[in-house]
């Protein structure tokens, strides 16, 4: 029943004179496709939107290549981090690629996404490169952010990505306040502010909610549920671990979150619905393969079997794959060389990014106002190290 | 005669008109009533408020407020009155008693480019929103190298009132003025008022604007430039309220009242004070304070706040790393006492600093000291 549905399609349009180069089976086709989700989705007191998702072959090998190249970027950063070129904190978003590329395909530039700290792969959806991501990590001047905020703070504010935060739960009243910016200005647009499981209990994501519900903000609330706040299993932190449900009197839809069709579907209806009604809240059933960050080896709260489990049963890479063999809009080889290219794009970034020199140390005091009236800073000797904040 | 109108004038600045009027027109006189030449008009601080924020309402689509009580109670305090009226719901807004929510919310609609006015109904309910101020408003600008700005504004009274007890009563300058990243204004004048508050609102970065409760209804005389809706206040620049020779006392907020009236005591027996308004705690005006106490080389420095690291030590610290050599005394320190504030009236009085503490103090730093009292 279910591959009778998978393999449900309407005719790719080819014309006839370019029958002798068929040979190309990699299909740029716009014609729609219509694929079922893997599972239903959940409500709460809102009617949910239809399993069917309309697609195109094109689309579904976009959300193949972005993936891979979310899913290489992230594997590259585990190794640079264990090379020391990355400090801190690095945390890491390997096994949740289909929220970030799902949610980008159902909606526009004018809509604007916020988030918390792991923020590479949705700097990388809003449309940020490489090279700039990965000297960001490494503290570079070609960095997003000059070097200064690494890789908790990703911005990307021409794309209305609005970070990168480090203090869990602080981006959700942020991001409500994003959509009160919209809804002052009368824009028809929405805001999708991404949190986690851990920070789903924070009390200020209530009190902007509360706010957002009484205010008919256009602000989508999106729980990333990888099941695990660091190490906290959601379990063991939240009495009610139905985040969709949490928003009580404001709606919620809860999503697979590893399927990249489904996350569509769900970001374009909580779009549409949050435009016209006010808040919304999406819960994203997902999962991370590495620990909570570099420093976590994720495997003393989890066991390796479930690591391995959800890798197989549902890696979001991995869905689209089969789908796009059953298909037949590529063969397995043409999909090899699509990762061997991105592996190379990865590295070649890599590349470029090392060689972006340091911030000049006139770096240390710039941008601390956007006008400093020529004020005095200091360095931790003043009589040593001072400057003029212009 | 001066006993008398010193004894029916309670308050700082209404004392200091009277006496400057009463005083015979020396050139002293002049100088002093220079600060206030051509006044148009009496105005209190709470009407400067109110006209600021309406002007620069009226000049900015994109300037709105937000806060508990501010539209249809015509605020707490009645800063924010017939602002709804005015400009409508949409632009002056209530929220529930959940600050930590509505400065987030605030403060994103600032990322996107919007001018929020917040009010906090006190400063020590800022505590529950200080994670916004501090590292979703003030850093921003730093951790985007420039591509996120945050022009917002947190407003409302700070430190002590009358009676309102220990959580009701501290004083953030020292907190907020720790930070970089952020600018911190504390007005004293219905001038300040005005003119600070315009600054604060067309200002690119974060301000906390800390006002306070009992100077609300205190009337100053305001001139025609003050009142011309262009009128704005520097940023980072003091006010030499009261020129002096022999001791520099630095004050922000309603202890800037107090220092006039400890400047004017000190006269009398021939100590000419000079008092600073700073107006700015960040970025403070180092140039104006080492300036004064290179000309009367004595300092005595005065706040409101808990002593322990307050404004008087940062501003002791630039003075001695700045202006060593010009001190002829120790610097002096006035600042609220070290205690939770307390609630019975003789205890709060303690609690505060008073004039006699200021002009004490003064007298210390010209080493015309009465011998001290034995420590408890």
């Amino acid at each position: 029943m279910a591959a009778a549905a998978l393999l449900r399609r309407i005719p790719a349009a080819r014309a006839p004179a370019t029958a002798l180069m068929a040979a190309r089976t990699i299909s740029d086709s716009t014609a729609p496709l219509t694929i079922e989700t893997s599972v239903p989705f959940t409500s709460h007191i809102v009617d949910p939107p239809s399993r069917d998702v309309t697609t195109t072959p094109a689309e579904l090998l976009t959300f193949f290549r972005d993936m891979s190249l979310m899913r290489r970027m992230e594997i590259a950063a585990d190794s640079l981090y264990k090379a020391k070129l990355i400090r801190g904190f690095c945390h890491l978003y390997d096994g949740q690629e289909a929220v970030a590329v799902g949610m980008e395909a159902a909606i526009t530039r004018s809509d604007s996404i916020i988030t918390a700290y792991r923020d590479h792969c949705i700097y990388l959806a809003r449309g940020g490169d490489l090279v700039s991501a990965f000297a960001e990590l490494m503290g570079r001047q070609a960095g997003c952010s000059r070097g200064k905020g690494g890789s908790m703070h990703f911005y990307k504010k021409d794309a209305n990505f609005y970070g990168g935060h480090g203090i869990v739960g602080a981006q959700v009243p942020l991001g409500c306040g994003l959509a009160f910016a919209q809804k002052y200005r009368k824009e028809e647009s929405a805001t999708f502010a991404l949190y986690g499981d851990g920070a789903a209990n924070q009390g200020q994501l209530f009190e902007a909610l509360n706010i957002s519900a009484l205010w008919k903000l256009p602000a989508i609330l999106v729980c990333e549920n990888n099941h695990y706040g660091m190490g906290t299993a959601e379990w063991r932190a939240a009495k009610s671990p139905a985040y969709y449900k949490r928003g009580d009197y404001v709606p919620g839809l809860k999503v697979d979150g590893m399927d990249v069709l489904a996350v569509k579907q769900a970001c374009k209806f909580a779009k549409e619905h949050a435009v016209a009604n006010g808040p919304i809240v999406l819960e994203m059933d997902t999962y991370r393969y590495h620990g909570h960050s570099m420093s976590d080896p994720g495997s003393t709260y989890r066991t390796r079997d479930e690591i391995s489990g959800v890798r197989q049963e549902r890696d979001p890479i991995e869905r689209v794959r089969k789908l796009i063999l059953a298909h037949d809009l590529a063969t397995p080889a043409e999909l090899k060389d699509m990762e061997k290219e991105i592996r190379k794009e990865v590295d070649d970034a890599i590349a470029k990014a090392k060689e972006s020199p340091m911030p000049d140390t006139s770096e240390l005091f710039t941008n601390v106002f956007v006008k400093g009236f020529g004020v005095d800073s200091f360095g931790a000797d003043r009589k040593e190290l001072r400057a003029t904040l212009p | 005669m001066l006993g008398a109108a010193r004894r029916q004038l309670g308050s700082g600045p209404m004392l200091g008109q009277v006496l400057r009027r009463l005083r015979p027109a020396t050139a002293a006189a002049a100088e002093a009533a220079r600060g206030y030449s051509a006044a148009a008009r009496e105005m209190t601080v709470r009407e400067a408020l109110n006209t600021a924020l309406d002007e620069e309402m009226s000049a900015d689509p994109s300037v709105f407020l937000m806060g508990e009580e501010v539209g249809e109670y015509q605020g707490a305090y009645k800063i924010t009155k017939g602002l709804l009226d005015k400009y409508g719901p949409d632009r002056v807004l209530d929220t529930p008693i959940t600050e930590a929510g509505f400065t987030g919310i605030a403060v994103g609609a600032a990322y996107q480019g919007l001018r929020p006015v917040v009010e906090f109904m006190t400063f020590n309910f800022s505590m529950q929103a200080i994670d916004h101020i501090i590292n979703s408003a003030a850093k921003s600008n730093y951790m985007s190298a420039g591509q996120i700005s945050v022009p917002i504004v947190f407003r409302g009274p700070n430190g002590a009132a009358a009676g309102v007890g220990a959580q009701h009563s501290q004083c953030y300058a020292a907190w907020y003025a720790h930070v970089p990243g952020l600018k911190v204004l504390a007005p004293y004048s219905a001038e300040d008022a005005r003119g600070l508050l315009k600054s604060a609102i067309r200002d690119p970065d974060p301000v906390v604007f800390l006002e306070n409760e009992l100077l609300y209804g205190e009337s100053f005389p305001i001139s025609a430039e003050v009142l011309d809706s262009s009128f704005s206040l520097p940023i980072g620049k003091a006010k030499i309220e009261r020129e002096g020779k022999d001791v520099t006392i630095t004050a922000y907020s309603k202890m800037v009242g107090y220092a006039l009236q400890a400047a004017e005591i000190l006269s009398k027996e021939g100590i000419s004070a000079e008092v600073i308004n700073l107006r700015s705690i960040r970025p403070l005006d180092r140039a104006a304070i080492n300036a004064s106490v290179r000309k009367t080389n004595r300092l005595v420095t005065l706040e409101e706040g808990f002593p322990q690291h307050g404004i008087g030590s940062e501003i002791c610290m630039s003075v001695v790393e700045e202006s060593f050599e010009y001190l002829d005394a120790p610097v002096e320190r006035i600042a609220g006492a070290d205690v939770p504030m307390p609630y019975a009236a003789n205890l709060e009085r303690m609690a505060v600093p008073q004039v006699d503490d200021i002009v004490r103090a003064a007298k210390r730093a010209c080493y015309r000291a009465a011998p001290m009292a034995a420590t408890a």
